[in-house]
Formats: structure tokens, sequence, C-alpha cells
């Protein structure tokens, strides 16, 4: 199993911090919905790095990467059906622009009850 | 020298199939992890979602010069880390062991710059319940539940870390590594690299939320 | 004077003493501090069988209680407790555990030619966390129990229960990781230690249902670790991430809890298809038909399961859109199911079929399976479901999968391989009257409440319309059935280990690597690794016992 050499670890080194400075830099940066999209990318880039040089991912068998694979798939499959959810709530929806607390919104199913 | 074949466990047939059991066996387990991390980041999602400006005011008052010193503090480790399992492949047992050690004290520095960060937050009256601070809406409070547990799950994984790579600094003081057998250090390194993979996703996640003015 | 060397035949099975019961040390501390994982299946043997136990009584008391319909014995506390004791208790220290844990365990290296399995040590403590989180179940039984049900559901487990709700999650949170562990080494041992010439189309379909069951195991466990760990959080600090006071979602917890659940039942049943097909083809002395459908149809209920899991949740609130969604995923998890069912009943064809104890629980298995499984779409379908859910529909659709198939493939493969893990044959005659009793009384349990169910009587009450009397009788007096039927293994196995007749290696004639070494096993499972040439299930209705077997065996036990 080949692996890589010093100085590459040290260039991927400098790699991440120079990423690190970039997603602070932008984060000051109003880019919009961007933003984020933009945070997630550059986490994906040193999460790749790390992955393929520090921890021998490049030089890793195809079940490795299967193994890894799976982790990201399954946590995706978690995030997006439950996504599928909560996107597609009518309540949920107006929370997100006019969430009242309880207090100041008490539910009206039954009017003149006490709780 | 490290006696090789002395360190072949019994179920196997020889060393390089143990090697890659272990190693399969460590990659298994941070696919487990990602599962138990995801749980949070779950949460951090579908709330973010929902609240948007609420997570973006209530993560204004996190300190974002400690969370990017932190950041810039694991990548280093994780380099110094990768330095010491290539130490142990080219038999130099002497700088495995400083590279471990290195490590190990960023590590620690990382949880001495988090102390002083979480010592901050509840001097901000950050912590969740009914002294956290007014003015800011309710649901910020759940923004700071999910800093708090977020990065204190992950201070536990950084604190188990602590031990390992201090467990494998003491075993390559006493010579039990060599170019022929470093599995142990290997592995740890996995396990430590994990770690640093989730830090590189809870910082912009909890510090970087909408930090122009 | 036994001259057991290394390079004995492994068939002088009568004079040897050696095996892995008098290998390897015989005291306890031999055994508590085993590597083997032959040893190790058979303390969680032990483990589990105790808490079946207090589970089984549990449900005792809950049947007593609904033979009238007043809540006459029990007040409702109890009775709530009653029921997530069952529950708790049955699900992650019985069912999840049974069949991997000792079965798999046990038989699973052997079948691979393998002396153990990839990391021996982790397969301990896995026992370990597995009872120390069994022993933090048992405080929070035994000092006043808990009350929220086994799903946990928030608010009422992190606000507003007063029951052992922390040391129960902690103690469930342990148990989970002993899982894992297990998951992991199933999942190494089957890439790394297969014998030479196992290819993956070579192995046994166990082998295929424990993969894939060790696949479920580590990717939906965490998530419930985690999801305990948020619940308690709230519990603890009053404030969480569920809670409406803050906006928080109290049906989020559901989403993350059946995340795990949802896969959790298919933890429980997949290793219960991999016995049956072991069972079936033994027994109808035939190839399993459709061996790749059926091995594929093991990693599609894998994958297939982590995406149903809103079924569990289409009264809660959550989005139609995303009830549909889920239901329309539910409707295709059943077809590789189905598939499974098909191909074992297409064995059975034109077999040469014996009617041995194993055998009588693989047929009970395939139609009250069926029968769950079937049920289980009428509760997929998202329209019917609303008006079935939380009633004893529901409740019987589960327990005629989880008892009807699990339970039954559990008490099948614990007969069929009895003799390798005891060196001892169980009464036969006994073991076919337990199998009967137990599939009568399993019907007379359960079958009623389907009707109740659709008929309107809610789970989880203790007492109930007067209308439901007659269902509930008759259930309950099933259950007494069903107890008898239980009890009756636990004696003549336990008399099998004295008393019963000495097994030969092979006593079923079976294909597959753990049968070509003695019963009981030696410590290293072989004296030198087998290499495999051959498909598995090599089997025909006329063969010989050469044409079987490298080695052959003259004695079958029952002549």
């Amino acid at each position: 199993m080949t692996t890589a050499s010093k100085k590459t670890y040290l260039f991927v080194w400098l790699a991440l911090l120079a990423f690190l400075a970039l997603t602070w830099g932008l984060a000051n940066v109003n880019l919009g919905p961007f933003n984020n999209v933009v945070a997630l990318c550059i986490s994906i880039a040193k999460m790749t790095l790390v992955v393929l040089v520090f921890m021998h991912g490049r030089w890793e068998k195809a079940l490795t990467w299967i193994f890894i694979a799976a982790g990201a798939i399954w946590f995706l499959i978690m995030v997006d059906l439950t996504l599928s959810d909560y996107l597609t709530r009518k309540d949920v929806t107006n929370a997100r622009t006019t969430w009242k607390h309880p207090e100041q919104n008490p539910p009206t199913l039954m009017p003149g009850k006490g709780d | 020298m490290a006696d090789a074949h002395l360190a072949l466990q019994e179920q196997f047939e020889e060393m390089p199939q143990q090697k890659e059991a272990a190693t399969l066996g460590m990659w298994a387990f941070l696919a487990t992890e990602v599962l138990f991390f995801g749980g949070l980041f779950l949460s951090y999602i579908i709330y973010r979602t929902n609240y948007p400006h609420a997570f973006a005011e209530a993560s204004h008052h996190t300190v974002v010069m400690f969370g990017t010193l932190n950041t810039a503090i694991l990548l280093t480790s994780s380099f110094t880390m990768a330095l010491a399992v290539h130490a142990a492949r080219e038999n130099n047992t002497k700088w495995l062991f400083r590279f471990l050690l290195v490590t190990i004290v960023l590590a620690l520095a990382f949880l001495a710059v988090k102390g002083l960060e979480y010592r901050e937050d509840l001097r901000e009256h950050l912590w969740p319940g009914p002294q956290f601070r007014p003015d800011l809406p309710p649901q910020a409070q759940i923004f700071w539940i999910l800093y708090w547990i977020m990065t204190g799950v992950h201070a536990v994984h950084v604190t188990v870390g602590v031990g390992l790579l201090s467990r494998m600094a003491w075993m390559a003081s006493r010579r039990k590594f060599s170019d022929a057998y470093y599995t142990p250090i290997e592995i740890s390194g996995l396990y430590w690299h994990f770690v640093d993979i989730i830090w590189i996703f809870l910082y912009p996640l909890l510090y970087l939320i909408q930090r122009y003015s | 004077m036994n001259t057991a060397t290394e390079t004995v035949a492994p068939l002088i099975e009568h004079r040897i003493a050696k095996n892995y019961f008098t290998e390897g040390g015989h005291t306890l501390k031999s055994w508590l501090l085993t590597t083997d994982h032959k040893r190790i299946g058979v303390l969680y043997l032990i483990s589990i069988v105790f808490y079946f136990v207090i589970a089984a009584i549990a449900a005792a008391l809950m049947r007593m209680e609904l033979i009238t319909p007043a809540g006459d014995m029990v007040t409702s506390e109890t009775y709530n407790k009653l029921f997530t004791i069952h529950g708790t208790l049955m699900v992650w220290f019985f069912l999840i555990p049974s069949i991997p844990a000792v079965l798999g365990n046990f038989v699973l290296p052997m079948m691979l030619g393998a002396r153990d399995v990839a990391f021996p040590k982790l397969n301990l403590l896995s026992w370990y966390l597995f009872n120390a989180g069994g022993l933090l179940a048992l405080y929070a039984v035994t000092f006043g129990g808990v009350d929220t049900g086994w799903t946990f559901y928030t608010p009422y487990s992190s606000t507003y229960s007063n029951s052992h709700v922390l040391t129960m999650a902690a103690g469930i949170f342990i148990a989970g990781f002993g899982t894992i562990l297990t998951g992991l080494n199933f999942i190494i041992t089957t890439h790394k230690l297969r014998a030479p010439g196992l290819t993956w189309f070579r192995l046994p379909l166990f082998v295929w249902s424990m993969y894939s069951t060790s696949a479920i195991m580590i990717l939906a466990t965490p998530v419930l670790a985690m999801t305990l760990t948020l619940m308690g959080i709230e519990r603890i600090w009053g404030v969480g991430l569920f809670d409406p006071k803050l906006g928080g979602d109290p049906v989020l917890f559901q989403h993350l809890f059946w995340f795990y659940s949802h896969p959790a039942v298919y933890i429980m049943i997949l290793p219960g298809m991999g016995v049956m097909s072991e069972l079936v083809t033994c027994f109808s002395r035939k190839p399993i038909f459709g061996y790749h459908f059926v091995a594929f149809s093991s990693v599609a209920i894998a994958v297939l399961g982590f995406l149903v899991w809103g079924h569990h949740m289409f009264t809660s609130g959550q989005s139609i859109y995303a009830s549909l969604v889920f239901s329309y995923l539910s409707y295709m998890v059943a077809v590789p199911s189905a598939i499974k069912v098909f191909n074992w009943t297409l064995t059975l064809h034109r077999g040469s079929i014996s009617l041995s104890t194993p055998m009588i629980y693989a047929l009970g298995f395939v139609g009250l399976f069926t029968v769950g499984g079937l049920t289980g779409l009428f509760l997929a379908a998202a329209g019917l479901d609303v008006h079935v859910q939380d009633t004893y529909f529901v409740v019987a659709h589960f327990h005629y999968i989880m008892v009807g198939g699990m339970v039954t493939a559990f008490m099948g493969g614990l007969h069929y391989w009895w003799p390798k893990i005891t060196g001892r044959m169980y009464p036969e005659k006994f073991g076919q009257l337990a199998a009967l009793t137990m599939y009568l009384g399993f019907n007379l349990t359960f079958f009623p409440q389907f009707v109740l169910g659709y008929l309107g009587m809610p789970r989880r009450y203790h007492a109930y319309a007067p209308e439901f009397q007659i269902y509930n009788v008759m259930s309950s007096a099933g259950a007494s059935i069903l107890g008898v039927a239980y009890l009756l293994p636990l004696i003549y196995f336990l008399w099998s280990l004295k008393y019963g007749k000495k097994a030969p290696a092979n006593p079923w004639k079976a294909t597959g690597l753990e049968w070509q070494t003695t019963s009981p096993p030696p410590k290293h499972n072989f004296h030198e690794t087998p290499i495999v040439d051959t498909p598995p299930y090599q089997y025909s209705a006329e063969a010989t016992e050469a044409e079987l077997l490298s080695i052959s065996n003259k004695e079958t036990p029952y002549g």
C-alpha cells in the first residue's frame, strides 16, 4: 500500500488552513442564500482532503469506500425523508415566519374550555 | 523491534489479513459514529430550516475567535497525527512518539480553549432554561441546546481520543511498534481524523451563520 | 487416556472428550473471561432466557388483567408499567440478541470455516455491555418500573413521567453498544475470515441474513443511542429539543426513534429468515429454490427497511405528503419478504419432507409470518392505518411477526443446532409436542386480537368495553397454552444436557461446514481449515451420506 509523503501532508495542512480562512472570510460577506451552500461546500472539501490524504482514503480498497459511502448515504436518507415531512407541513410553514409562543397563541379547538 | 509474528492473533492466518480486518473494523465503527452524530445534525437541519432568523441571532453569541482557533488547532493535530503514522511506517519510533505527543498537546489545547469558551458562554447566560438571556427569542434556546450537546459530545470524543493517543504514546515509548506492526497507530489515527471532520462541519454551522452585518 | 493430538480425525466423537466445554478451562472464570465465540453464544443464551422469563411474566399479568373488562387486577399506572417492561425487555434484551448473539455467535464462524470471529475480545465485551444494560433495566423494573411504553414518546417520557425512564434508557443505550459491536464483528468476520474457496455465493443463506442484520445493527443503533440521549437530556435539564414551548417538535423524537426502531424490527426478523433457509432445505432434502433471490432479498430488506419508518407516524401529525411517501415505500419493502416466502415454499415443493421438530417450527413460521406480513400491508396503507392505529390490530400484527415468526424461527434454530452446541439430542417427541402446542397456543392468543383491533379495542388499555370480552378471554386462554409450550423446551433442553442421547457430528445429515466437525465442536472449530469447492445445500432426496459429506456418519438419532 502506498502512502503520502511528508510534503503532501504539509500541503494538505496548508490547504486546510487556507480553506478555514476562506470559510471564515466568506461568512463575513453577504452572499444571500449562497452563504449556506458555500460553507457546506468548503466543509465537504476539507473533509475530502482529510479522508483522501490523512486517512489514506486514496489508497484504500473499494470495500472501504463502500463502508464510507454507507455512512454518508444513510445519514442523507435520514435527513431527506425527515425533511419530506417538515418541508411539507402547513403549520410549520407558518412557523417559519410567524411562530408564536403557546402562551400568546393558545389552541382554539375547544373554545371556552380551560386548560 | 517489535516481534511481528507474536502480534498475530489465532483467528487470523496472516498479518495482512489481521491488519485489513482491523482497518475495516475501524472504518465500520466510524460509519456508526456518523450516524450517532447524525441525529444531532438532523435536528440542527430541521430546526434551522424552521427558524432561520432565531438561529442566526442565537449563533451571533458564539465566540468566532475561539471557534476559528479551535478549528485551526484540530486541523493541525490531524496533520501531526498523519506525521506520526508516517513515522511509524518509516520505523522512526522517536518521531512517532514526538508527533503523538504534539497531537495530544494540541487536543488538550482544544479542550482548554473549549473550556474558556464555555465559561464565557455561561457568563453570557447562554445555558438553556429559565435563566437563558431574555433578549433572544425562545427558539434561540433550541440553537443553544444543540450547541451545548453537539460541542459537548464532540468534546467527549476528543477526550477519549486523548486517552487513546496517550496509550499509543506509552506503547510507542515501550517500543511496541515498528514498520512491521503499527496497526493500532493507524487506526487510532483514523479515529482522530474523524473527530477532526466532525468539527470541520460543526464550525460553520455553529459559528458562521450570517456573520455579515 | 485420550489420544487426541491435533491431527486426530475429528469424527471419533465418542472417544474424544476435547471440545469447547472441556478445552479452555472448567472454572467459572474461564467462562466469564472467554473469547471463544461458542462459549459467548452459550452465555448469551442463558442471559436472554432470563430476560425472556421476566418479560413473559409481565405479559402473563397483562393477559390476566384483560380477562375481565374492568380494570380490577392492577391500576392503570401499573398496567402501563407492565406493557413497558414487556416491550423493552422483549425487544432489546430478548428479540434483538436472540438469534444473532446466540445462534449467530455460535454458528457463523463455523459456517465460514473460521476459528473464531474477527474480534473475539470485542465479542466478550458485547456480552458484558448487554448485561450491564440489562442490569440497569432490571433496576428500573425492580424499583418502580417505567410507564412510557417501549416507544418512550416525548413529552411524556421527557417531562411528565414519574418513573425510572432515565435508568431504563441508560440500560438500553449501553446494551445498544453491545449490539453495535456484535454487528461490526460479524461484518468484518464475513469479509475477512471466510475459508478458501468460500465465495459469497457459496455461503449458506444464514450468513447472508446475519450480514444484512449486522449492517442494520451498525447503521441504525447509533441513532437510537442519540435519541435516548436527547430525550434524557430534556428530562434532566427540563428543556430540550422536543419542547414545544421553545418551538421544539415532539414528533422529531418520533422521527429519530422510528428511524432506528423500524430497521430494528428487521434486525429481529432477518436472522429468523436466515434460520428458515437452513431448516427448509435440510428437512426437505432439497437445495434452496432461487438462492440468489433469497440472498439479495436479505440485502434488499436491510436497505429498504430504512426507508419506511414514517408508517409508524401516520396519525402523529406528520405531513400528508410524507405519509404518502412512507406508505408507498412500505409496500416496496414487503416485496423481498414475499420473495423469500415464495422461495421457501417452492423449496418444499417436491421435497422429501420430514416433520422433525425444527421443521414443524419452520412450517409454522411460513404460515404465521405470512399472516403477519400481510397484515403489515394493511397497516402500510395510510388510509386504513388511521382506523386501526393504536388498536389491537397492530398488536396482533407485530406479534405474528415477532412471536409467530421470529421466536418460532429461534426455537427451530435452537432445536436444529442444539446437538451441535451441546453434543446432546433433545427428546424428539416432546419437541414435536411443544412445537404443535406453541402453534395452537399462539394462534388462539393472537388471532382474536386482529378481530379486537378491527372492532376498535385500543391497545395499552387495562380496561375495555364489555363487548370485547369474549375475544380477550380467548386470547388469555391461548396465552396460558403458549406459556406451557415455552416451558416444555426449557425443561427438556435442561434434561437433555444430562440425559439426552449423545449427538453425532451430523444428526440431520445437513450440509454446511458446521456439521463437518464434532458435536460439540473443538475449541478452534476445525482441526484444519476446510476448503470449499461446492455450492451450498447440495441435498438430494435420494442422496447417500457419501454424496453429501466428505465424512460419513452412519447413525441418525431417530433410526
